[in-house]
């Protein structure tokens, strides 16, 4: 079983490198873009699990465009929704194209890691408890994890 | 300044309708008692000149009945025989049977001697050629004197009729009984303060009276008041009484029979009804002017508590209107707010991710690192909550319609609250009405809204500390809504702090421990479940909050 692939859509450039430095720390495959059409093009050569978007972006495709677009083209693919700003409208708009769950800026690491454990969970529904005994210690034992990895 | 106004327009709606009802009422009773007066008064008029006419035509039948008795005696017998006294007795004696009121009886020859005389008075012998009556009777023939005192010393008066024999002229005179012509004029008084009587055209009085005066008095009425001859009115009026008096001319417009009448006993009947009808009229303008009175206090009353209602509304909708405006302004804030916030809480993970390497963990001042990062997190999560508190934003993901049981909720809540409220020795008492129906409505939400006030009451108790806290949930059904009351005995509010509560932001707490949004979120959550949170102030005796939600029941499954 090969290694969750995340792509992680947000115009914040700054947030995007972090979170995706900080996941890539919990050998986590994560890849960042910037837009929707980047992440659209991306997902047109290459599969991910989870795809984490932000729903607002100004200028370029919305959040809420790009979702729509991912589920055409992979409708397996499970798409966790990010948010500084979330009506209740958005939210429903966004669980009936089909999203996972949604979080709210700024998010908890621990939180994000188990909304993505849940999210890896419904998509690979096989081995299951393998992968949720390994996300568990994930979530818990973040550096004992990386401890492992490298002596691996 | 706002009562004033009331109290106006309440004085303008008494004013009016009193006035439009009165006018017409008052006027109306006043035409008809005049008519009804004069109408009356017109009958009583008639009456006492007809029957002063009428009396007059009695007493001029009696004079003349009188003086043709004489004329026959004159005519038929001679100054030869009547001069006989025994004659003369004897004739007497038969007229007096046959006809009354004659006193006595004289004959007195042409120089005014007195030759034979028949009656109660020892007159025989007297010469009464310097009399008055003496030269009208021979120069007129017939004569009725006025009342006057003569020979006799009383008053009476005289009927005296010339005769003619041989060449010679000689009087027959008898006196009329005073008595008996009063007694005949009299029987046209009527009543208790009618009068009649008759007096001459010098007022002096004829005969003697009820009221006015006695027998050769003199009468205060004008007789040149009355005209000639035939009767008329005149009223008059004495110390507030009025009187009608009528008179009619009689004896060649000598004497002036008058009767007087009283006229306010006369319309005594009337005076009563009046009286009457005042008093009907009076009852019924006081229930007028109660009942005027009564309901335009209720109108206005009235009136005024719906405009207080609609003014209580209109600052309701204005406040609602301002918290909806906040709540954008802070949700739009709390964005602005987010991104840069999650930057910073990112970094800081990632700083921590990478303190975790050995390199870093050896070093001097790992320590001071690892409190800073620990420092910058904790305030990034107060900030996170502060914003997601804005957003009103620990809902769930899917707003759902739950089947909610509010006493069951309650009781959640109070079960997570138990601990602290204990530490704090506060009791929290629950009178649930248990047949408060389920309704169709967001439990996390209002177990929110119920977290929120609970622990604002639990903050409020710890603050006056000094009594035992005590904090009161009740539930109940009233009409289509179902009511949830909070009650604490903490201090309440200062009065200038009540119409802040809701505002977002607005806190007393200290920093870092209140928000502020606590109930600006409830109120938001409350109005759109189509409820309504109002709360009593009892400072400084604590405060209740009440909220009141719709009886929304959940679709049959
Ligand atoms: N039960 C109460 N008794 C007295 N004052 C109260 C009570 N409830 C609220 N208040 C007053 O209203 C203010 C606003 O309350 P609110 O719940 O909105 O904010 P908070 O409690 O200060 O902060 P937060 O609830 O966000 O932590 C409080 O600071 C307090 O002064
Ligand atoms: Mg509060």
């Amino acid at each position: 079983m090969g290694i969750f692939r995340i792509l992680i859509v947000d115009d914040e450039v700054d947030f995007l490198e972090t979170i995706v430095n900080r996941l890539k720390k919990r050998k986590l495959d994560a890849i960042g873009v910037t837009s929707g059409e980047a992440a659209l093009d991306l997902l047109a050569e290459q599969l991910f699990d989870v795809v984490l978007l932000d729903i607002k972006m100004p200028g370029g495709m919305d959040g809420i465009e790009t979702l729509r677009e991912i589920k055409k083209i992979r409708p397996l693919t499970e798409v966790l929704l990010l948010t500084g700003h979330a009506s209740v409208e958005t939210s429903i708009e966004g669980m009936k194209l089909g999203a996972f769950d949604y979080l709210l800026k700024p998010i908890k690491l621990e939180e994000l890691l188990q909304k993505l454990a849940a999210a890896f969970g419904k998509k690979s529904t096989h081995d299951k408890k393998i992968q949720d005994a390994k996300i568990q210690e994930l979530i818990r034992y973040p550096s004992k994890v990386f401890e492992q990895d490298k002596k691996e | 300044m706002k009562k004033s106004i009331y109290r106006k327009f309440r004085r303008n709606i008494i004013f009016f309708t009193l006035l439009v009802s009165f006018t017409p009422l008052i006027l109306l009773g006043g035409i008809i008692y005049y008519n009804f007066v004069r109408v009356y008064e017109e009958k009583i008029e008639d009456q006492v000149k007809y029957r002063a006419k009428s009396q007059c035509n009695t007493v001029e039948v009696f004079l003349r009945e009188r003086v043709a008795i004489l004329s026959t005696l004159v005519d038929t017998h001679s100054f030869e025989y009547l001069k006989q006294q025994t004659n003369l007795s004897h004739i007497f004696d038969v007229i007096s049977r046959r006809t009354d009121g004659l006193v006595d009886i004289g004959v007195i020859d042409g120089s005014g001697q007195h030759i034979a005389y028949s009656g109660p008075y020892d007159l025989a012998g007297l010469n009464y050629y310097h009399t008055f009556w003496f030269n009208e009777v021979m120069s007129k023939g017939k004569y009725i004197s006025d009342v006057f005192m003569g020979f006799r010393k009383s008053p009476h008066f005289i009927i005296a009729v010339r005769g003619h024999n041989n060449g010679k002229n000689w009087v027959l005179r008898t006196t009329i009984d005073p008595d008996l012509f009063h007694q005949l004029v009299r029987t046209a008084q009527t009543g208790r303060s009618g009068d009649a009587y008759i007096i001459n055209k010098d007022g002096i009085f004829q005969t003697g009276t009820r009221f006015s005066g006695s027998i050769l008095g003199q009468s205060n009425l004008d007789t040149k008041l009355f005209g000639e001859g035939t009767s008329l009115v005149e009223k008059i009026k004495l110390n507030g009484r009025v009187k009608y008096y009528a008179g009619a001319w009689l004896k060649n417009n000598d004497w002036l029979l008058v009767i007087s009448q009283d006229v306010s006993e006369e319309m005594a009947g009337l005076l009563t009804t009046r009286n009457f009808a005042i008093l009907i009229l009076s009852l019924g303008c006081l229930a007028i002017i109660y009942t005027t009175i009564i309901t335009t206090k209720m109108t206005v009353q009235r009136l005024e508590k719906a405009n207080d209602g609609i003014n209580e509304l209109n600052a309701q909708l204005m406040h609602s209107d301002k918290l909806a405006a906040l709540g954008k302004m802070a949700a739009g804030i709390a964005h602005e707010i987010n991104n840069p916030l999650a930057v910073i809480g990112e970094k800081a993970g990632w700083m921590r991710d990478l303190l975790m390497d050995e390199a870093f963990t050896n070093s001097d001042s790992y320590k001071e690192y690892s409190v800073s990062i620990d420092k910058i997190e904790e305030h990034v999560e107060r900030a996170r909550k502060i914003t997601h508190n804005m957003l009103g934003f620990i809902r769930k993901m899917e707003p759902r319609l739950d089947d909610v049981d509010i006493n069951g909720v309650l009781n959640q809540t109070v079960g997570l609250m138990q601990n602290q409220a204990r530490l704090n020795n506060i009791t929290i008492q629950m009178e649930f009405d248990p047949n408060i129906p389920i309704i169709a409505s967001d439990q996390s939400q209002l177990q929110q809204v119920f977290l929120n006030l609970i622990s604002n009451a639990i903050d409020a108790i710890e603050i006056g500390k000094s009594k035992e806290g005590r904090i009161n949930l009740k539930t109940w059904q009233k009409n289509e809504y179902v009511f949830i009351s909070i009650e604490d005995n903490g201090p309440g509010i200062p009065k200038e702090s009540e119409r802040k509560i809701f505002d977002p932001f607005f806190t007393t707490k200290k920093t870092g421990k209140g928000t502020g949004l606590g109930l600006s979120i409830s109120y938001n959550i409350i109005e759109k479940m189509g409820g309504m949170i109002n709360f009593e102030n009892k400072a400084p005796q604590g405060i209740v909050f009440t909220i009141k939600l719709p009886v929304v029941l959940p679709e049959k499954k």
